[in-house]
């Protein structure tokens, strides 16, 4: 079975929010835009190792849905995991300590790009292992529905990982259980370079959903306006039901994999097919035309952005190295009397 | 005292945990209805209800991830893998997930799961249901690994290793669930140390779980034989007590390592290591160990027991070691 991989029309139209929630929404991107962008430069720069997966392309996705859920709901999410944590919370200047591996990042330097955790905003990583968010994912919702805590699970990963057995095992758990799950597939075609028809014998995603009896809808995931507007419903019906709701956002990566990436699995023009209509470019476009943006305002924005990651930047610089002597530390609980943080 | 078996020992030990702790549930395969594949369950179903005790789908990388993800939300859950072999399933959300996610946190995330399981060969079950792996888990820094092998123990760890705050796994040898015994009251529930079962002078027997009741039986021939053995309980497989097992091997100057685990890459091997870094020139004589023979364990009940520790070979293996 073959799949198109051609980027469909731009969305085009009125943007029916909001003036506030608009603007918060072109933010939210450009935040991880930029942030992205600056993590790219510092990774020439060898300030950043390790692997760097970029979101750059997808930020409709974790801008359009973040703003869906409540501070009480849990977030999982994957090792291209940036912007969710961004959006989610985690102060920029914590993520981009933890990228240079100071011990003012959000995992205290041990995790970097793949594993940002942040207990306070209830974001639980910065998964690494394709699928390894899933059952963690209803596990958390298992125990919220079991002390009756009204919060969802939103649960992040990409249709590579629906190959995995973890993805089919805990659907089955979420639905025999009915646990309130938001499962977020960020569709991007690619598996690493792997292409959706080439991994999987069945490319309806939503159809693999539907087979346990999970409620499934696609949406536009280069659309932050149809991102927001899903994301929101879905998390209503998530809470209404207190059932998984499976939700395939349809997007695309811009840059390669990761920093290792020669790309030689996609046509070039495939790639810039896509990039015409990014997310940001044609949301500003219908801001432009719809009056609730200038030009002025976008720059003001973007000038405002730019310093965020700047003093992100500076703060990362002046952070401290962890002393080698605490190397053993955080491997199992400290001994009584040590005080931790509270998740 | 009063005498229990293993099973019911164990059960007591979760109907406790049920009912001091709401956030503990006890989820696995066959653990409600049919009472649980060792019966370790039956009744709690009725006790505690459906939520609390749940069955699960045949889906050990679902559940146990599952069971990690509800440690993080906040209960207490006693995840029971039907046995180690199928535990395999399981290895990437306990090695990949629970074992590393404090870490990976920063110190944020603490995964206070327990994961139970059978474990071990001698009932003619072949080769897929009857691995000893142990020493895999013990390889793995960020869990706990318990190996039960007395009444009192079965009925004392499940607790303490609740309240651990970290990734427990505890083995059951499947040979221990009909083992009755005497249950002292109060009963130990330690977590942290090696227990010495019988004293002795010539010899530190150092092994866990099934074979330690081989190895005692061993000690009780070379009793009669002029040979004094100490018989070391493990029970915590890692982090290892390594002051108990020197100790007894700079007594007797001597080390026999038992363990149904393979030869190669075992645990018996980290002991060994570990007797050679820290006891070398208080040796009397090179320490050694008996394994099970690297082979896949075969049904035939002659074979399998050939395949297996058992009395005859430590005795020789003791008598070896002494010269005699």
């Amino acid at each position: 079975m073959s799949i198109d991989h051609a980027a469909p029309p731009p969305p085009t139209g009125p943007v029916p929010l909001a003036p506030e929630l608009a603007l918060q929404l072109l933010a939210g991107m450009l935040r991880i835009r930029r942030m992205e962008e600056k993590c790219a430069e510092l990774y020439g720069q060898t300030k950043i190792r390790g692997f760097l997966h970029l979101y750059i392309g997808e930020e409709a996705v974790a801008a359009g849905a973040m703003p869906a859920f409540t501070p009480q709901d849990n977030i999982v999410a994957t090792y291209r995991e940036h912007g969710h944590a961004l959006l989610r919370g985690v102060g920029m200047e914590r993520i981009m300590a933890e990228m240079y591996g100071k011990r003012e990042g959000c995992s205290r330097g041990r995790g970097g790009s793949m594993h940002l955790f942040d207990a306070a905003t209830r974001f639980y990583g910065g998964n690494a292992i394709v699928g390894g968010g899933l059952p963690l994912a209803a596990g958390l919702a298992l125990a919220a529905k079991l002390q009756r805590e009204p919060r969802l699970t939103a649960c992040f990963f990409g249709e590579g990982a629906m190959a995995e057995g973890a993805f089919h095992e805990a659907m089955n758990l979420a639905a025999l259980w009915q646990l309130p799950v938001l499962f977020c597939c960020e569709n991007n075609l690619y598996a690493m370079g792997t292409a959706l028809e080439r991994s999987e014998s069945q490319t309806d995603l939503c159809s693999k959903a539907r087979a346990y009896g999970v409620e499934a809808r696609s949406v536009d995931g280069m659309d932050v306006v149809a991102v927001h507007d899903a994301a929101r419903l879905a998390a209503q019906w998530v809470r209404n039901a207190g059932q998984p709701l499976f939700l395939e956002l349809r997007t695309y990566r811009f840059r390669a994999h990761s920093m290792f990436d020669a790309e030689l699995y996609r046509d070039k023009a495939e790639v810039e097919a896509w990039k015409k209509r990014g997310p940001i470019h044609t949301y500003t476009a219908r801001l432009k035309a719809q009056g609730l943006l200038t030009e002025a305002q976008f720059l003001e924005l973007d000038r405002q952005v730019e310093g965020e990651v700047q003093r992100a930047v500076d703060f990362a610089e002046a952070g401290a190295w962890e002393p080698v002597e605490d190397l053993l530390k955080d491997v199992t609980r400290p001994p009584a009397g040590i005080v931790e943080a509270a998740p | 005292m009063t005498s229990t078996s293993y099973r019911d020992a164990l059960r007591e030990a979760h109907r406790d945990a049920l009912q001091r702790d709401p956030r503990v549930i006890l989820m696995g395969e066959d653990v409600g209805r049919y009472g649980g594949t060792y019966a370790v369950s039956k009744g709690l179903l009725d006790e505690f209800g459906p939520e609390r005790i749940r069955d699960t789908p045949l889906s050990e990388l679902g559940f146990v991830g599952a069971g990690i993800g509800a440690a993080l939300g906040g209960l207490r859950p006693i995840v029971e893998v039907m046995t180690v072999n199928f535990s395999l399933l399981a290895l990437d959300p306990i090695v990949n997930t629970a074992a590393l996610l404090r870490h990976m946190s920063g110190g944020q995330f603490g995964v206070p799961v327990v994961i139970r399981m059978a474990t071990g060969a001698g009932r003619q079950l072949a080769a897929q249901h009857s691995h000893s792996l142990e020493g895999w888990y013990a390889h793995v820094p960020g869990i706990r690994v318990l190996a039960p092998a007395t009444v009192e123990d079965a009925r004392g760890m499940l607790w303490p290793a609740l309240n651990d705050g970290d990734p427990v796994v505890i083995f059951e040898h499947a040979q221990l669930y009909n083992m009755t015994d005497e249950l002292p009251q109060p009963f130990s529930a330690d977590i942290e140390h090696a227990a010495v079962r019988r004293a002795g002078s010539d010899v530190s027997l150092i092994t866990y779980g099934g074979s330690l009741w081989k190895s005692l039986d061993a000690a009780q021939a070379l009793a009669t034989q002029g040979i004094s053995a100490e018989v070391i309980d493990l029970r915590v497989l890692r982090p290892l007590d390594e002051a108990t097992l020197l100790a007894s091997v700079r007594r007797t100057r001597r080390a026999l390592v038992v363990d149904e685990g393979w030869r190669s890459g075992s645990l018996a091997a980290e002991l060994l290591a570990r007797i050679v870094e820290g006891a070398f020139f208080e040796l009397d004589a090179p320490p050694a160990r008996v394994c099970s023979e690297e082979v896949p364990i075969p049904y035939a009940k002659h074979m399998e027991d050939a395949a297996l520790p058992q009395v005859p070979k430590i005795v020789a293996a003791v008598r070896q070691m002494m010269g005699r």
